[in-house]
């Protein structure tokens, strides 16, 4: 009879975990939904009108609410940033999903990002490229994102806690760089650090509103130029000058 | 009650009044501090629509609980008690409920906790306003009297919470204040005649909440600042502590030290350098605006400067004089020394910041505020400016507020005059032929502040008569700051290949000058389009109105007269906005507006819910007409602080330094508008209430209008470089003119009400309370969009209107 018992309360959380799964995977198709509408709507600045579809796949697999804390869960495929304690916040999806469509990132690429926060980031670029290393100034967010980066079994990531301003020398150089960690200016180690025609991603803005992304490209001589982009469909002027 | 019983009563509690009255001011005031340190500076408006909230339920309080003041001594004292006892748990309390205002977009919950923060920090103000309410009440026959006490002591207040703050770090300014409410209460047991008793109870109460207060567990009296501004962010990282903390009214300055990952300041550094910044101390202004001070060795430590977008001056020629407007923490400083400059001025208002540069840090900074190059003046900008013989081959004004906040729009509300079309004018007017004024922005896309700032510009030159302003213009952007330089005189060709070469070194754009090739303006910051140098000529092109009416943000010059520079919104835009609110829009709301105008709706909401419903059918009385009694006290509320703001913000630009100004010019008009309470007290028995009320009426009228319109140039402009006593005695005396008048219609107008329906007096009371404090907030919106001037002249119609209904 106990033995029956279990079986059934097995059978029955079972049941439950995997209606929570289903709910979260529903969640977040609803969440690609909502990011694919709004690249649509932003196309004029992102030149495209749909992004990378291994960009899409990773957000549609990677689980966000495994990455941020437990009360935040519920919220956790909405299309507005969250915040995960210590003055930190996991960015919007559709912000996270502009900024990885902008590194233009290959299988083949290694990619460097300062300022672990969530580790979902992370999680993202180590669906599309090779290796990922990450690096985290706060360090009970670093070992936090380590954790459940862990524990999800993304084994190309690596975190390491620590001042990202020189970046991470021994890795170098980079195919793409994303600076989610707030900064007064690009750490000239970065740039140095960043392939020849290689990407870097900075959101700037306030912890919660994301102002605009900058895009800073090496081209193959080493020149280094950055593209600034609204990432809403907005023109400031009305009339025509 | 009679005369003869009138006469036979205790002392008026003229005292206790004053000195309930100055602490609930100075507690506005704290509040507003302490906002300005946890959260921003918008916070301020929040304060006043909370002090609002309880002035307002009391005035209802007491209107449904007319009978309390039968017993007026222990009820009295009571409130006065709890005022002393609530003042500083609300506070902590009110801090559990950690509200994050970027989060009331789109959450919800935030509201409550909104919610709960306003009734808690409420309620000293409901205990200090019964207690004076009560006191009207109660005295009725004598209105003017415990009036002008009233004033008087808000009055002082306002001088004693400057000096606190100037000697106390906020929280322990807090335990005074607690401890005068307390104080206010055993004065009151004298003047009431209470027994020894329980004078000795109030006093044993009063000491034991002091040794209470010194007792607490110093983590309890911690401000918990918003883990979202930059001074919390910076201590979340390895080892990184406060080293020293100053306190004034101008703001908390807070030190921090990071020995294991440096801190390194340096916003808009070009893309291309590879010098490392210097080793830093940063100083944090109430929990974020920051100014490092670099540690120094040798010259090749402040190398990095010359790889920002400010060094751009130095590279067209080589100035002598020059002077750096909000010195801080010393970094242009080191620049123009960088530079080789022989004379270098820096001005810096916090004398704090003086004195830390001079003191703790004069060795970490190799002495850089002792240097025989540099001389320091701790002076606000324009004052400085005003009145100075000298000119100069440079004048640089520092970037110090910090991008997060500004970006957000969180200054919106911030007065300004460093960036008016005057203010441009008089620093233009100080350049030395050839020299440069610079002025440093951030960069936001789309643009809003260097634009402003070129329109401001452009005014600025036409109105000083320069014929061809684009040839005195030149604007260069990085992905994150701008500089915009204004030269006395023609930008030169050799001049114009510097700046090309200069720009072409770092990565920076050129995004305008005179004649320049479209080619230049997107090379290595690339916009989506050449928006500056678009803007730019547009702003120098033959329809400017019509840019400006088309762009969807304000970039209109900011004018002394509407001195908000931040202030980018534009109703117009709005609907866009909201509709893009959840594909990344949000960001474009300038927040700082959107909060004064929720909280001028949330206040006028408050008022209707706690005044108007509950005590409409109430003030209804046989010989009172209902609407004019409204329209009189509404009217009086609304005038009097419409003139006070207005001529608080038309004096600092004569006395300069923001803290004397408002302390003289808000202390001033309250002291002498109690003297007209206590005058029109005594004159009310020989003359006619509404003669006198007309007669106030009339000359608030002439001198309100006459100051408005004539005052800076008739008076500020000759006495610029009087000495400060001077200014601020011409100032009150000024002041005192127009303020007697203005403390005589409200007392008059209640004593009337005493005689007719004395019920009445508590609903007055409320509706007077509650348009002083909406006034407070729609001054602002009014200065916004009209200028100050006009906020004047509204308060003269609204006095006038008052006299006209006096009959109620």
């Amino acid at each position: 009879m106990l033995h029956i018992i279990r079986i059934l309360s097995l059978l029955l959380f079972s049941s439950i975990v995997l209606t929570a799964e289903d709910d979260y995977q529903l969640q977040r198709k609803g969440m690609i939904h909502a990011i694919e509408a709004d690249v649509r709507a932003t196309k004029i600045y992102l030149e495209k009108d749909a992004l990378d579809p291994r960009v899409m796949e990773a957000m549609n697999t990677v689980p966000r609410h495994e990455l941020v804390p437990h009360k935040q869960r519920s919220k956790a495929y909405r299309n507005r940033p969250l915040p995960i304690g210590y003055g930190q916040t996991i960015s919007q999806p559709y912000i996270v999903a502009i900024m990885t469509d902008l590194l233009n990132p290959k299988p083949e690429h290694r990619v460097l990002e300062v300022g672990t926060g969530s580790g979902y980031q992370a999680a993202i670029l180590s669906q599309l490229v090779r290796q990922v290393y990450t690096m985290e100034i706060i360090e009970a967010l670093g070992k936090r994102a380590r954790r459940d980066l862990t524990k999800l079994g993304y084994d190309n990531i690596q975190v390491r806690i620590g001042d990202g301003y020189y970046g991470w020398k021994q890795h170098a150089p980079f195919d793409g760089i994303v600076v989610t960690a707030a900064a007064s200016h690009i750490p000239p180690p970065l740039i140095e650090q960043l392939k020849l025609g290689g990407r870097m991603i900075i959101p700037v803005g306030s912890r919660f509103l994301t102002q605009q992304l900058l895009l800073v490209v090496k081209d193959e001589e080493g020149n280094v130029t950055t593209r600034q982009i609204l990432p809403v469909r907005f023109v400031p002027l009305t009339g025509s000058h | 009650m009679n005369n003869t019983q009138f006469q036979s009563e205790p002392r008026l509690p003229l005292f206790s009044v004053a000195m309930i009255s100055a602490t609930a001011l100075a507690y506005e005031v704290l509040l507003t501090r302490l906002f300005s340190i946890v959260q921003w500076h918008h916070f301020a408006y929040m304060v006043i629509s909370i002090a609002l909230l309880g002035f307002g339920a009391s005035g209802t309080f007491l209107a449904l609980k007319s009978q309390l003041v039968e017993n007026f001594k222990p009820v009295y004292v009571t409130n006065l008690i709890l005022f002393g006892v609530m003042a500083l748990p609300c506070i902590l309390f009110a801090q559990q409920f950690a509200v994050h205002p970027e989060q009331l977009l789109w959450d919800p919950a935030q509201m409550m906790r909104v919610t709960a923060v306003y009734l808690l920090l409420a309620l000293p103000f409901f205990f200090a306003a019964n207690a004076i309410g009560l006191a009207l009440m109660r005295y009725r026959h004598k209105v003017p009297k415990i009036y002008s006490a009233d004033l008087i002591g808000a009055g002082v207040g306002g001088i004693v919470i400057v000096g606190l703050l100037y000697l106390l770090f906020p929280i322990d300014v807090l335990k005074v204040l607690s401890v005068f409410g307390l104080v206010a209460a055993v004065v009151a047991g004298f003047e009431l005649r209470f027994d020894r008793i329980s004078i000795a109870i109030s006093i044993v109460i009063a000491f034991s909440l002091l040794i209470a207060l010194s007792m607490l567990p110093p983590a309890w009296l911690n401000l918990s600042i918003s883990p979202y501004k930059s001074l919390p962010q910076q201590l979340n990282v390895i080892d990184t502590y406060i080293e020293t903390e100053r306190s004034s009214p101008l703001g908390l300055l807070s030190v921090i030290a990071s020995p294991a990952v440096p801190l390194r300041h340096a916003p808009g550094l070009s893309l291309n350098t590879t010098v490392e910044v210097p080793e830093q101390r940063g100083v944090f202004i109430d929990g974020d605006a920051i100014t490092p001070i670099d540690a120094y060795a040798k010259r090749d430590d402040s190398a990095y400067l010359d790889n920002l977008t400010s060094a751009l001056p130095y590279h067209l020629n080589h100035p002598k004089r020059v002077v750096v407007l909000g010195a801080g923490g010393g970094n242009l400083i080191r620049q123009a020394l960088y530079h080789g400059t022989p004379s270098i001025t820096a001005v810096e208002l916090d004398p704090y910041i003086v004195k830390l540069m001079r003191g703790d840090y004069r060795d970490f900074s190799g002495g850089l505020y002792d240097l025989d190059t540099v001389d320091v003046q701790i002076k606000e900008a324009r004052g400085f400016i005003d009145g100075n013989p000298q000119h100069y081959d440079l004048i640089q004004i520092a970037l110090i507020d910090s991008f997060a906040a500004s970006s957000a729009g969180l200054y919106a509300l911030n007065e300004n005059y460093l960036y008016t079309v005057e203010a441009l004018g008089e620093f233009y007017a100080h350049l030395s032929k050839g020299g440069f004024l610079a002025i440093s922005r951030w960069v936001k896309l789309p643009p809003r502040d260097a634009l402003k700032l070129f329109a401001t510009a452009v005014e600025a030159l036409r109105r000083a008569g320069v014929a061809d302003p684009a040839k005195q213009l030149l604007l260069i952007r990085g992905w994150q700051t701008s500089t915009l330089l204004i030269k006395n005189g023609r930008f030169t060709k050799q001049e114009i290949a510097s700046a090309q070469q200069f720009c072409k070194t770092r990565s920076f754009d050129l995004a305008f000058y005179a004649d320049m090739p479209t080619s230049l303006a997107n090379q290595y910051n690339v916009l989506p389009e050449a928006y500056y140098y678009q803007g730019a000529k547009a702003l120098l092109g033959e329809a400017p109105e019509q840019f400006l009416a088309d762009y969807k943000f304000n970039i209109k010059p900011a004018t002394d007269d509407r001195p908000y520079f931040f202030y980018f919104f534009k109703w117009r835009t709005l609907p866009e906005i909201f509709s893009l609110r959840g594909r990344g829009g949000t960001p474009l709301l300038e927040s700082g507006y959107v909060i004064l105008f929720a909280t001028l709706i949330q206040a006028v909401l408050i008022s209707f819910v706690l005044i108007v419903l509950p005590l409409w059918k109430r003030m209804r009385a046989n010989n009172v007409r209902r609407g004019r009694m409204v329209g009189y006290f509404a009217s009086l509320g609304f005038a009097f602080f419409f003139i006070e703001i207005a001529f608080i913000q038309k004096f600092l630009l004569f006395l300069h330094h923001p803290v004397l100004a408002v302390a003289a010019v808000l202390s001033g008009f309250l002291v002498f508008a109690g003297l007209g309470s206590y005058i029109a007290g005594r004159w009310q028995t020989s003359w006619d209430a509404r003669n006198l009320v007309t007669i106030a009426v009339i000359v608030i009228g002439i001198l309100g209008l006459l100051y408005a319109l004539v005052l800076p140039d008739l008076v500020f402009e000759p006495l610029i470089g009087a000495p400060m006593p001077v200014k601020i005695t011409v100032s009150l005396t000024l002041i005192g003119l127009l303020a007697i008048p203005m403390g005589m219609p409200f007392p008059l107008g209640l004593a009337r009400l005493g005689e007719r329906a004395k019920k009445q007096i508590p609903s007055a009371w409320a509706i007077n309370g509650c348009a002083s404090v909406i006034s407070a907030i729609l001054a602002t919106v009014i200065a916004i969009h009209f200028g100050f001037t006009i906020v004047v002249l509204l308060a003269v119609m609204l006095y006038f209107l008052a006299a006209v209904i006096f009959e109620f």
